[in-house]
C-alpha cells in the first residue's frame, strides 16, 4: 500500500536486445510492474524472435533509443482561442459552437488574450525565450471535425522557444536515488483543437460534434532527450504539474485535455540516429510509458532481424499492448502550410518596450506575466526537503495527489509529531486507505485535525504505533469519534504499569527456556521473539521498546 | 468540388514560393502540366475527386494563369507575413458571447443524427474506400 513515489527507472540509457521477461534496459532487469507486465500483450512472434537473438551472435551489440514528445495542453479558458463560444467537456453535442467554429464563410478569427497569457506563462515556467513577434499560420487536412479544412496554428515563428524541462526519476531499487533530468523543450505554439467524430462503422458513417473545434491549444515539443517510456512518462507527469500549478490547463488526461505523440528511434550508440516513427494518441498516463518501451522492442527486434523502420505514424492498441500502424494517412501527410491571412503578427511587450498610452486591454506585459507566475512544483519539493528534512521521494509523492500537501500540511500544524512521522503516516495509511476505495484526498472520512491527535497519542506514549494502526481504521469507519474516544472503548492506551510489565516479562521467559537459551548462545533475534511474545501477552498494549529494555535488563541481572 | 482544390492547391503552392514552404509535388518548374501522381495525391489530401480529365485540363490552365505571378521581378523586395502586418492583432477579452445555436447550424448539415453532424467515412480508411473501387478518372 505503498504511496506511488517515483517512477523507477532502468539505471543505464542502453537498450539490451538480449534480455527476456524482465525490462529492456542494460544492466538489471526493471523492477517495475507496469513494464514488466508490457510484455505480457507482444505478440508469440516478437517473444519468438526475442528467443532466437539471445544466442550470441555477430554485431550483437547496445542499442540506444531516442524518445521525443510532442504534447497537447488543452488551455483552461473560459472561450475558445478565436471565438467566443464556451470552453466545457462534456456538453450536449454541438452546443458549443459559434459560426466561426463551424467555419461558415464569412466568420473571422478573433484572439482570446487569455490563451496568449497562457502561452506566455508556460513558456516563462518552461524557460523559454518568449518571441516578441510570433504568426499563425494554416496547416491544411481534411477531416469533418475540422470543417474549415486547415487549423490556425504556428509553424513558423511560435510564441516560445529554447526552454527546459526538469524531471525526476528513480534509478535503482532502493528510495532515495531519484535523479533529475532535463529535457530541452524546443518550443511552445498556440493551435486550435479539432471538433471530434465518432465513427459508425456498421452505418458507415461519421457523427461530428464540433463542441471540441477551437479550443486554445498548447503543443509543447520536447527535444528527443529522453530514452525510455519510464523517463518520457516522468517528464509528462511534471509537465502535467507544472501546468496545473499554472493554471494554464487543467491537463486531465482522460478528459483528453493533455494528449501526447511520441517519435522514437533506436540506433547502437555513436552511430547516427535511426529512422523514427510516430506513435500517436497517448492519452493514458498508465499506457503512455508501456507502448513507448515497446515501439522501442519492436524497433530493435525488427532491426536484428534485418527488416527495415519505416518512418510511419502508428498508435497503441492498448488492448493488445502493441503499437500498430495507422493506415489513415499512409504516410502521405502536406499539410500545404500558408500563413493565416487574417490574423498580423502577435506582438508581446516587456515593460521597456511598452508602448506609451497603450490600451492596456491590447497589450501583453511579459514582465507582469513573469511577476505573477506561482511556485512551480520543483520549488514546492525543495522548500518541504529543506523545512521537514524529508525525503525528495516523499516530497514529489506529496505533490502526486491533488489535496494531499495541504492536508500533510494541516495535520504538521497541529501535532508535535516529527514530519518524517507525519510524512510516514499521511503517504502510506492514509494514501493507502483513500487509494483502497479510490478517494480523493476530499473525501476523506478522516480529517487532518484526527490524524494530527492520533499522532499525538503515539507521540506522547499514550498508544504504541500498533494501537494507532488500528485507531486510524476506526476513524475511517466511524466518523464523527475522536481519536481519544476510540482508544478509550477499545482499552488500548499503553501499559504503564511497570510492575506489571516486570512480571509479565519474567513469566515469558519462564515459559520459554528454549529461546532463553537461544539468546545467550549468542543468537541475538531471540529477543524479538520474546518481545513478540511479550506484546502478545500484553493484548498489544505495551511499548516494544520498554518491553526489551525490561527483557534485557532481566536477562543480564 | 474540384475548384475549391484546385484554389487551395493554387494558393499553397504559391505560398511555397514566396515562403520558401516545402510543397511535395509540386511542380517546380510551372510548365503547366499536372501529372496523374500528383493528381492522385491532391485526391487524397483534399479528399475530392476530380472527376475527369476537363477538369484537370482547368486545373492545369488554372495553374499556367497563376505562374504569370513568376514574371514580376521581387529580388531584394522582403516579402510580406501578410497585407495586415502593420496592423494591432485586436485581443478579446475571455468571455463567452457565442455559441448555443446548435438548430441554427445543423440546419445546414445534409444529413444530421441527433445533435451530431453526419460526414462520410471518407477519410477513416482511404484503403477501404480504394478497394471498393471508386472511379479516378484521373489515372
Amino acid at each position: 500500500m505503498a504511496a506511488p513515489v517515483l517512477r523507477w527507472l532502468c539505471p543505464g540509457r542502453c537498450w539490451a536486445f538480449a534480455r527476456i521477461g524482465g525490462c529492456s534496459c542494460h544492466g538489471r532487469g526493471v523492477p517495475t510492474a507496469s513494464t514488466s507486465s508490457g510484455k505480457r500483450g507482444q505478440s508469440s512472434v516478437a517473444r519468438q524472435s526475442l528467443i532466437t537473438a539471445q544466442e550470441p551472435r555477430k554485431g550483437d551489440r547496445e542499442w540506444a533509443a531516442v524518445v521525443g514528445l510532442e504534447i497537447h495542453a488543452q488551455i483552461s479558458s473560459n472561450s475558445k482561442l478565436f471565438s467566443g463560444s464556451q470552453v466545457h467537456f462534456a456538453a450536449p453535442p454541438n452546443s458549443l459552437v459559434s459560426f466561426f467554429d463551424a467555419s461558415l464563410p464569412g466568420t473571422l478569427p478573433v484572439l482570446n488574450r487569455r490563451c496568449v497569457e497562457a502561452a506566455v506563462m508556460t513558456g516563462l515556467a518552461l524557460d523559454c525565450r518568449i518571441n516578441k513577434k510570433s504568426l499563425f499560420d494554416r496547416k491544411h487536412y481534411f477531416y469533418a471535425d475540422l470543417p474549415a479544412g486547415y487549423q490556425i496554428t504556428q509553424q513558423r515563428l511560435p510564441i516560445a522557444v529554447d526552454g527546459s524541462l526538469a524531471y525526476s526519476v528513480c534509478v535503482g531499487k532502493k528510495l532515495g536515488q531519484a535523479v533529475t533530468r532535463t529535457v530541452r523543450v524546443r518550443q511552445i505554439q498556440l493551435e486550435q483543437d479539432s471538433g471530434k467524430s465518432l465513427h459508425d462503422d456498421l452505418r458507415s458513417q461519421t457523427l461530428v460534434d464540433l463542441n471540441r473545434a477551437g479550443v486554445g491549444l498548447l503543443e509543447v515539443v520536447l527535444e528527443p532527450d529522453m530514452s525510455c517510456g519510464e523517463e518520457a512518462a516522468a517528464a509528462v507527469r511534471e509537465l502535467q504539474l507544472i501546468l496545473q500549478a499554472l493554471g494554464t490547463s487543467r491537463a486531465i488526461m482522460a478528459e483528453g485535455q493533455l494528449r501526447v505523440d511520441a517519435n522514437i528511434s533506436v540506433h547502437h550508440p555513436g552511430e547516427p540516429l535511426g529512422v523514427r516513427t510516430e506513435v500517436k494518441n497517448l492519452n493514458s498516463a498508465r499506457f503512455l510509458a508501456r507502448a513507448i518501451d515497446y515501439e522501442i522492442q519492436r524497433q530493435i527486434s525488427e532491426l536484428e532481424n534485418g527488416g527495415e523502420i519505416l518512418n510511419e505514424t502508428r498508435s497503441f492498441d492498448y488492448k493488445l499492448g502493441c503499437t500498430v500502424p495507422m493506415r489513415d494517412k499512409e504516410g502521405k501527410q502536406d499539410y500545404r502550410f500558408m500563413p493565416e491571412p487574417n490574423l498580423p503578427p502577435l506582438l508581446l511587450y516587456d515593460s521597456a518596450s511598452l508602448p506609451a498610452g497603450a490600451d492596456p486591454q491590447q497589450v501583453i506585459n511579459i514582465d507582469r506575466i513573469r511577476e505573477q507566475l506561482p511556485e512551480l512544483p520543483s520549488v514546492t519539493r525543495e522548500k518541504l526537503v529543506r523545512r521537514y528534512g524529508m525525503l525528495p521521494e516523499h516530497s514529489f509523492a506529496l505533490l502526486n495527489e491533488v489535496g494531499l500537501l495541504e492536508f500533510f500540511q494541516n495535520v504538521m500544524k497541529e501535532t508535535r509529531a516529527e514530519p518524517k512521522k507525519v510524512a510516514s503516516w499521511v503517504l502510506n495509511t492514509f494514501l493507502g486507505f483513500l487509494k483502497q476505495q479510490n478517494l480523493a484526498v476530499s473525501e476523506s472520512p478522516v480529517t487532518p485535525s484526527a490524524l494530527a491527535e492520533l499522532l499525538n497519542l503515539v507521540e506522547r506514549k499514550a498508544i504504541s504505533s500498533s494501537a494507532a494502526k488500528q485507531v486510524f481504521e476506526e476513524l475511517w469507519r466511524s466518523e464523527g469519534k475522536t481519536p481519544a474516544q476510540i482508544v478509550a472503548e477499545k482499552q488500548l492506551e499503553l501499559m504503564q504499569d511497570d510492575e506489571a510489565l516486570e512480571q509479565l516479562c519474567r513469566a515469558t521467559m519462564e515459559a520459554h527456556p528454549q529461546v532463553v537459551m537461544d539468546l545467550k548462545k549468542g543468537n541475538p533475534r531471540a529477543i524479538n521473539k520474546l518481545i513478540g511474545l511479550v506484546r502478545k501477552a500484553t493484548l498489544g498494549r505495551a511499548d516494544p521498546t520498554a518491553i526489551k529494555e525490561v527483557l534485557e535488563r532481566q536477562l543480564s541481572g | 468540388m474540384w475548384a475549391r482544390a484546385a484554389c487551395l492547391g493554387l494558393r499553397a503552392s504559391a505560398a511555397a514560393r514566396r515562403r520558401g514552404f516545402t510543397s511535395a509535388g509540386a511542380d517546380p518548374q510551372g510548365s503547366g502540366r499536372v501529372t496523374a501522381e500528383l493528381i492522385e495525391h491532391l485526391e487524397r489530401l483534399a479528399l475530392v475527386d476530380f472527376g475527369s480529365q476537363e477538369a484537370v485540363a482547368r486545373l492545369e490552365k488554372a495553374i499556367a494563369f497563376a505562374d504569370r505571378l513568376r514574371a514580376v521581378d521581387t529580388d531584394g523586395v522582403e516579402p510580406m507575413e501578410s497585407v495586415l502586418e502593420d496592423r494591432c492583432l485586436y485581443l478579446r477579452s475571455d468571455n463567452v458571447v457565442e455559441g448555443n445555436c446548435v438548430e441554427e447550424l445543423l440546419q445546414n448539415s445534409h444529413r444530421v443524427v441527433e445533435e451530431y453532424f453526419v460526414a462520410p467515412p471518407g477519410n477513416i480508411s482511404w484503403s477501404k474506400l480504394d478497394e471498393k473501387g471508386p472511379s479516378h478518372t484521373a489515372e
